[in-house]
C-alpha cells in the first residue's frame, strides 16, 4: 500500500508561499486517511456480520426444518437404542394382591370391508353369515353394494373366525390389529373391575377404555405410558373371592333371595379383600344398562357399593357403643325396655316383649328396639349425627370405582328426635353393606376410623381415633355374646369367635310404607372377635328360609348360616388359623368355711 | 517432500473415503439386525402376554374346582378347612425303621389272648 505522507513538502511549501496555515492541510490528510480507513474497517465488519447472520440463519435453518420434519413425520420407535422395551399393552393389567390377573390384554383383530376392492359381494355376504350368524345377510348385502367405501363388520375377532374369513378369499375383506380387554376369571369380581370397550377407532389400532368400576375409576393411571405397564394391584384375593362368591350365590338361592351382597374388609387397613353383588355379570361381555324398570335389578347394579338400605339392627351397636364413650352406661347398665314405646303418634316395638328391663350387654344380644330407642333419646340426635358422620355415614364412601359417588346414603331431612330413635335401630337412615363395613371396622378395630381402598396397601396409619379402645373392646364382647347366646346363634364358627349383629329391615315401599313379606337381611360380623382381624358384612334381599313350618325371613335364619359358612371357607384361606377364645379369667370363689 | 506430503494425504483421505463407506454400511446392517431383534422381542413379549392371559384363563377357581370335582377320586381335594391346621406338637415322629432280621430263628408255639387272664382278674 502506498502510504500518503501527511505534509506533502510540496504543498507545505506552496501554502507557505501562500501565508496559509499549513497544519490545515496536514488536519486535511489526516481526515482523508480517517475516512478511508473507518470504510474498510466498516466493510470489514459488515462481511463479518454478514457471516455470522448467514451461520445463524442456518442454524436454524436446520432446527425449524428438524422440527418441521419430526411434526410431520410418523412417530417411530428409537432403533438405536437397543433398551427392550417393556410396554406390550396400551393399557396396564390389572391383578390381584397376590400378583393373579383379573385383567389383561390380548392382541386380536377386527374385520372392515372395503367395498370398491370386493369381488363378489353377494358370495362374501352369504359366507360370512355362515362364520358369524348374528349378521344379518340383506343387510350385509346392502352395505357392500351401496355407495359406502368403508364398513366395520367386527370389532373383535377369534383366530378362528380369522381364519374362516381369509378362507373366504376376498380382497376387500381387511383385517386391522386390535387389543382387547380380558377378563379371565369371567363373573368374578365383575363388579370391581367393570369392563372396557373400544373408544376413538383406526384401522391400524383403537383406544381401549373403561367402562365401569376401577376400570373406568384409573382409566387415566392404566393408560399412562409412564407406568412402564407396570400393573394395578388390588387388595382383592382372588381365592377368597372365589370362595365368598360360590358360597353366597349357594345361599342365595337356598334361601330364595333375589339378590345379596358381601364385603370382607380388612378391619385395620380398610382394604377390601373380597366384594360381591349378586346376581353378576361377565365383564368380557357386558350387558346393557337397562332402559325401563328400576336400575338396581339389573346385574350391573353393585348391591355392595351403590345399594343403600336400612340395615335394620346392625345399628343398635353404634347406639351402645356411642352411649357408652359418652360414659351415659357400661355393659351391666340396666335399660327399661317396656313396650311400646310411643313418641307423638308413632309406636317403638320389640319382636318379643323382654320384660320391664335388660342390661346394655342384653339389649345387643336381644336386639332390643325399645332398650336401643332409650338410649338414643339419652344420647340426642345431634351426639348421635356427630358420630355417625365420624363413621362415614354422610358420605359416598371414598372406594375406588366409578360408581362410588352414587352410593350416598340417604339422610332423613329433618332428624328430629324420632329419627334419632329410630336411626339407633337401623330404620330411616339407608347406607350400602360397604358403609356399614368400614362402620364396623372403624368401631371395633381399637376405635380409630377405616377408609375401604380397592388398592393394595403397604401400609395405612391409623386414622382419627372415633371411639376410645375400651369401648372398642367392650362393644366386641357384646358383638360376640350376640352369636354365643343371642340372635345369631348359627354364627359360630369353631375357632374363629366369630361377633356379629343381626339385621332384619322390612324393605321400604317405592310409595311409601313398608312391605310386610320382603326383608333386608344383614349380618355384620367380625372374626375373631377377641383379637379382631377381618369384617364380614353378608346382606340378603328378600331372602325366605322355608324349611321349618312357616317362612322364616329373620337375618338370625337367613344371612348369618351363610356368613358363617362364608368365614369357615374363607378364614383358612386368609391364613387366620382356628384359636382358642381365651376366656374370662376364673374369678375368685369363695370357700364355705 | 511437498510432493509425498500431497500424495500422502490424498491415499489418507481415500483411505478414510473407504473406511466410513464400509462404517456407514455396518451401521446400516447393525440398525436392521436391531430392528428386527426388537420386532423379535415385541413378538415375544406379545406371546408372553397371550400365555399370561391363557394361563389366568386355565388357572381361574371356577375351572379349578370344576377340576378338582371332576378329579376327586383320584386326588380327593376338598376346600381347605380350618380343621386342616394344626400345631407341630401334633405331628408325629416319623417310625424308625425295623433292622433287617439277619439271623432268623424258627419258632413254633400258641399265642394265647391274655383276655381272659385280664378278666378274671377284674374284682
Amino acid at each position: 500500500m502506498i502510504r500518503t505522507p501527511l505534509r506533502p513538502l510540496a504543498r507545505i511549501l506552496s501554502a507557505r508561499e501562500k501565508g496559509e496555515n499549513p497544519d490545515a492541510i496536514e488536519r486535511e490528510n489526516l481526515r482523508i486517511r480517517h475516512e478511508s480507513q473507518r470504510d474498510r474497517l466498516r466493510l470489514k465488519a459488515e462481511g463479518r456480520l454478514f457471516v455470522l447472520g448467514v451461520c445463524f440463519f442456518c442454524a436454524f435453518a436446520v432446527v425449524g426444518t428438524r422440527m418441521g420434519h419430526l411434526a410431520n413425520t410418523e412417530p417411530q420407535e428409537p432403533q438405536a437404542i437397543a433398551s427392550g422395551n417393556p410396554i406390550v399393552a396400551q393399557r396396564a393389567d390389572i391383578v390381584d394382591r397376590n400378583g393373579r390377573i383379573l385383567a389383561t390384554n390380548l392382541a386380536t383383530h377386527s374385520l372392515y370391508a372395503q367395498p370398491p376392492l370386493m369381488v363378489d359381494k353377494r358370495g362374501a355376504a352369504r359366507k360370512l353369515v355362515e362364520i358369524f350368524p348374528d349378521l344379518d345377510e340383506e343387510t350385509l348385502v346392502r352395505q357392500f353394494t351401496g355407495n359406502r367405501k368403508f364398513i366395520w363388520i367386527k370389532k373383535k375377532l377369534s383366530p378362528e373366525q380369522m381364519q374362516a374369513v381369509h378362507d373366504v378369499g376376498d380382497p376387500g375383506l381387511l383385517f386391522g390389529p386390535r387389543e382387547m380387554r380380558l377378563y379371565p376369571n369371567g363373573k368374578l369380581a365383575a363388579h370391581i373391575l367393570g369392563g372396557a370397550s373400544f373408544g376413538r377407532e383406526g384401522v391400524h389400532s383403537a383406544e381401549v377404555i373403561g367402562t365401569a368400576g376401577i376400570e373406568k375409576a384409573y382409566d387415566k393411571e392404566l393408560r399412562d405410558p409412564a407406568r412402564g405397564g407396570q400393573p394395578l394391584k388390588l387388595s382383592i384375593d382372588l381365592t377368597v373371592q372365589a370362595a365368598a362368591r360360590e358360597v353366597l350365590e349357594g345361599g342365595m338361592m337356598l334361601m330364595n333371595a333375589k339378590g345379596a351382597a358381601s364385603v370382607l374388609m380388612d378391619i385395620k387397613t380398610g382394604e377390601i379383600v373380597s366384594m360381591t353383588s349378586l346376581p353378576d355379570f361377565d365383564p368380557n361381555n357386558r350387558p346393557r344398562a337397562l332402559l325401563v324398570g328400576d336400575q338396581s335389578d339389573s346385574p350391573l347394579f353393585n348391591r355392595a357399593v351403590q345399594g343403600v338400605y336400612e340395615l335394620g339392627s346392625t345399628f343398635k351397636i353404634f347406639a351402645v357403643a356411642q352411649a357408652m364413650e359418652l360414659g351415659l352406661l357400661n355393659p351391666s347398665t340396666m335399660i327399661d325396655t317396656t313396650g311400646p314405646l310411643t313418641w307423638g303418634r308413632f309406636r317403638i316395638n320389640d319382636f318379643h316383649n323382654y320384660g320391664p328391663s335388660l342390661t346394655a350387654t342384653d339389649v345387643i344380644v336381644e336386639s332390643s328396639n325399645v332398650g336401643t330407642a332409650r338410649i338414643a333419646m339419652q344420647i340426642g340426635a345431634e351426639r348421635q349425627q356427630e358420630f355417625l358422620k365420624s363413621l362415614g355415614f354422610f358420605e359416598p364412601t371414598p372406594v375406588e370405582l366409578i360408581e362410588a359417588p352414587t352410593g350416598k346414603p340417604l339422610l332423613p331431612p329433618n332428624w328430629s328426635e324420632l329419627s334419632a330413635m329410630t336411626i339407633s335401630y337401623g330404620h330411616g337412615l339407608s347406607s350400602s353393606p360397604l358403609h356399614l363395613a368400614s362402620g364396623y371396622a372403624s368401631l371395633l378395630n381399637g376405635g380409630t376410623r377405616v377408609l375401604p381402598t380397592l388398592i393394595k396397601q403397604d401400609y395405612v396409619a391409623p386414622g382419627p381415633r372415633v371411639v376410645s379402645e375400651r369401648v372398642s373392646a367392650e362393644s366386641r364382647s357384646m358383638l360376640r355374646q350376640v352369636v354365643t347366646r343371642g340372635t345369631a346363634s348359627f354364627g359360630e364358627v369353631a375357632g374363629y369367635a366369630v361377633g356379629g349383629k343381626t339385621g332384619s329391615a322390612d324393605k321400604p315401599k317405592p310409595r311409601g310404607g313398608y312391605y310386610d313379606d320382603k326383608v333386608i337381611a344383614t349380618f355384620a360380623s367380625i372374626f375373631p372377635a377377641h383379637d379382631p382381624k377381618y369384617v364380614l358384612i353378608v346382606t340378603l334381599d328378600e331372602g325366605v328360609e322355608t324349611s321349618g313350618s312357616e317362612p322364616r325371613r329373620t337375618a338370625g335364619w337367613t344371612a348369618v348360616p351363610i356368613a358363617a359358612e362364608m368365614i369357615r371357607r374363607t378364614a383358612p384361606l386368609l391364613g387366620l388359623r382356628p384359636t382358642v377364645e381365651p376366656g374370662t379369667p376364673p374369678a375368685l370363689i369363695r370357700a364355705s368355711n | 517432500m511437498r510432493g509425498f506430503f500431497y500424495v500422502f494425504s490424498a491415499l489418507a483421505v481415500m483411505a478414510l473415503a473407504f473406511w466410513a463407506y464400509q462404517e456407514n454400511y455396518r451401521t446400516q446392517r447393525a440398525l436392521r439386525d436391531v430392528a428386527r431383534l426388537q420386532r423379535d422381542i415385541g413378538g415375544l413379549h406379545e406371546a408372553l402376554a397371550v400365555q399370561r392371559a391363557e394361563w389366568a384363563y386355565l388357572n381361574r377357581p371356577e375351572r379349578l374346582a370344576e377340576l378338582a370335582e371332576i378329579n376327586f377320586d383320584r386326588l380327593g381335594l376338598l376346600p381347605l378347612e380350618p380343621e386342616q391346621f394344626s400345631d407341630v406338637e401334633q405331628v408325629v415322629y416319623p417310625q424308625p425303621e425295623l433292622l433287617p432280621i439277619t439271623d432268623p430263628i424258627e419258632l413254633m408255639g400258641r399265642i394265647e389272648t391274655a383276655q381272659n387272664d385280664l378278666d378274671e382278674d377284674r374284682p
